[in-house]
C-alpha cells in the first residue's frame, strides 16, 4: 500500500474479502432468478422456431411429430438430440417426409440446419438455417438469399450433392454456389450430405414409416 | 464527497456532445465497429448498454460508501456483469431475433471501457442524482454515436435503412461497408467531421474574442 494512505482508514482483509463475497453471493442470486424466470420463455421460444422450420423445409405439411432411434428402428417420440429427426404428415395423417437437423463447421462458426427430405424420391424439399454466425453480407446470403435457399427446393441426393459456379447448375444435384461465399455454400452442401449418408440407411422404406401418435403438434 | 458545480442537466447534455463517449473519449470501440452493421443492431446494442450502464452507475453511486477502495474495481465489475448477465436472458426471452444478430457481443458489454471508466470517473465520486444522469447521457451518446455509424453503413452497404429499400433494385450495394472494413472507414469519417467541427467552433470562438479586444 502508499505509505500515504491512512493507516486508521485501511480495512482490514477480513472486510474486503466479505465485500467481494457478498458482492458474489448477490449478484448469484440475481442472475440465478433471472434465468429461472426467463426459462420457460426461451425454451418455448427454441421449440416454437423449430416446429416453424419443420413446417417451412416440408411443403404441405401441417402436422409433425419428433421420431428417434431405438436401436435401428426409427419410433414416435423425442430421444436425445443426436438421434432425434421429424415426421411431417399432412391433415390426415398421411406420411409426407422427414426433418433432419445437422450442424458442422462453416466459415466462422457452426452452422446448424434442417432440412426435408422425402425419401421415396430421394430428395431435398427444404432447407432452412437454424444457426450461423456467416460473414454479414457475404456468408448470411446462405439464409438471406432467396435463390440459394430455392436451389434445396428440389435437389436429388443421388449419388451427392454438389456445389457448382454460380449460374452452373445443370443436373439435379447441383447447387449454385453463392459468388463470394463459396466455403459458406460448401458447408451448407456438406453438413446436408454428411447427414444423408448417415440416416439413409436408417430411415424406413417407404410405406412403413412410423404412424403419426397422439401427441401430434399441429400448426397454428 | 465532491458535489459537481454543474446541475444534473449539464452532466446528462455533456455526453452526448461535448464528452461524446465515442466521438470525444473513443471509448467502447469494440461494440461500435462490430455490430454497426444495421440501424437496427446498433439502437438494440444501444439500449442494453443503456440499461447497464444506468443500473451500474446507479447502484456504485449509491453503494459508494460501502464499497472498500481496494476492492472496488472487482466490485464493479460483479455489478456490471450481474447487469449483462440479465440483459443477455432478457433479449433471449423477449426478442430472440436480436439476440441472434447481437450475440456474442452481449456478454462482452461487459468489457465496454466506458461503462467501468464511468463508475471510477463518476458514479463512485457523485451522488445517486448527478451519477444517473451521468449515465444516461453517456449512455445516449453511445447510442446517437452507435446509431450514426449503423445508419450510414447500412444504407451504402445494403442500400435500406430499418430494413426498408431506398434505392430501389438498381442499386448495387457496397458490400464493404457491412463488413469490418466498412466500420472502420466509417468511424474515421465521422471523427474527422467531429473534429472538423469542434476546430472551426474553436477558430470563431477565437475570432470573437480577438474582435472584442479590438473594439475594446
Amino acid at each position: 500500500m502508499h505509505p500515504q494512505a491512512s493507516a486508521t482508514l485501511e480495512p482490514g482483509s477480513i472486510r474486503l474479502v466479505a465485500s467481494l463475497a457478498i458482492a458474489g453471493f448477490l449478484a448469484g442470486i440475481i442472475i440465478i432468478s433471472v434465468y429461472l424466470a426467463t426459462l420457460p420463455t426461451i425454451t418455448a421460444n427454441k421449440a416454437r422456431e423449430l416446429r416453424e422450420a419443420v413446417f417451412k423445409v416440408l411443403p404441405g405439411v401441417t402436422r409433425m411429430q419428433p421420431l428417434h432411434l431405438e436401436g435401428e428402428l426409427l419410433v414416435a417420440g423425442k430421444g436425445d438430440e443426436e438421434h432425434t429427426i421429424f415426421g411431417g404428415y399432412d391433415k390426415d395423417g398421411k406420411f409426407i417426409g422427414f426433418a433432419i437437423p445437422n450442424a458442422g463447421p462453416g466459415f466462422q462458426d457452426t452452422i446448424s440446419l434442417l432440412y426435408g427430405y422425402d425419401h421415396r424420391e430421394k430428395k431435398v424439399v427444404g432447407m432452412q438455417i437454424l444457426e450461423s454466425r456467416e460473414t454479414p453480407g457475404l456468408g448470411d446470403k446462405i439464409y438471406k438469399d432467396p435463390a440459394f435457399v430455392a436451389n434445396f427446393d428440389s435437389l436429388s441426393v443421388e449419388p451427392t450433392i454438389v456445389t457448382v459456379k454460380k449460374g452452373t447448375r445443370s443436373k439435379p444435384n447441383e447447387v449454385d454456389a453463392i459468388t463470394g461465399a463459396t466455403i459458406s455454400s460448401k458447408a451448407v452442401v456438406r453438413i446436408i450430405n454428411e447427414a444423408n449418408v448417415r440416416w439413409q440407411k436408417l430411415l424406413p422404406r417407404p410405406g412403413a414409416e412410423p404412424k403419426l401418435a397422439q401427441s401430434e403438434e399441429t400448426a397454428e | 464527497m465532491a458535489q459537481s458545480p454543474h446541475s444534473a442537466y449539464d452532466e446528462m447534455i455533456k455526453g452526448l456532445w461535448r464528452d461524446n463517449p465515442v466521438f470525444i473519449q473513443v471509448l467502447g470501440m469494440c461494440p461500435m465497429l462490430a455490430v454497426t452493421n444495421s440501424a437496427v443492431n446498433a439502437i438494440a446494442m444501444g439500449l442494453a448498454t443503456l440499461f447497464v450502464l444506468v443500473g451500474s452507475s446507479f447502484l456504485v453511486s449509491s453503494m459508494r460508501r460501502l464499497i472498500p477502495k481496494q476492492v472496488r474495481i472487482s466490485v464493479y465489475i460483479i455489478i456490471i456483469a450481474t447487469f449483462v448477465t440479465v440483459v443477455d436472458y432478457i433479449l433471449l426471452a423477449m426478442v430472440p431475433a436480436v439476440h441472434k444478430e447481437l450475440g456474442a457481443f452481449i456478454p462482452l458489454i461487459v468489457a465496454n471501457c466506458m461503462i467501468l471508466g464511468r463508475q471510477e470517473a463518476f458514479a463512485s465520486k457523485h451522488t445517486v442524482k448527478y451519477a444517473v444522469m451521468d449515465a444516461l447521457g453517456m449512455a445516449g451518446g453511445f447510442m446517437i454515436a452507435l446509431f450514426s455509424l449503423g445508419a450510414v453503413r447500412e444504407i451504402l452497404g445494403e442500400g435500406k435503412l430499418f430494413g426498408f429499400d431506398l434505392f430501389g433494385p438498381n442499386f448495387e450495394p457496397w458490400v464493404i461497408m457491412i463488413l469490418p472494413p466498412g466500420g472502420f472507414i466509417t468511424l474515421g469519417l465521422i471523427l474527422l467531421f467531429f473534429n472538423w467541427v469542434t476546430e472551426r467552433k474553436k477558430r470563431f470562438l477565437e475570432q470573437v474574442a480577438e474582435a472584442e479586444r479590438s473594439g475594446a
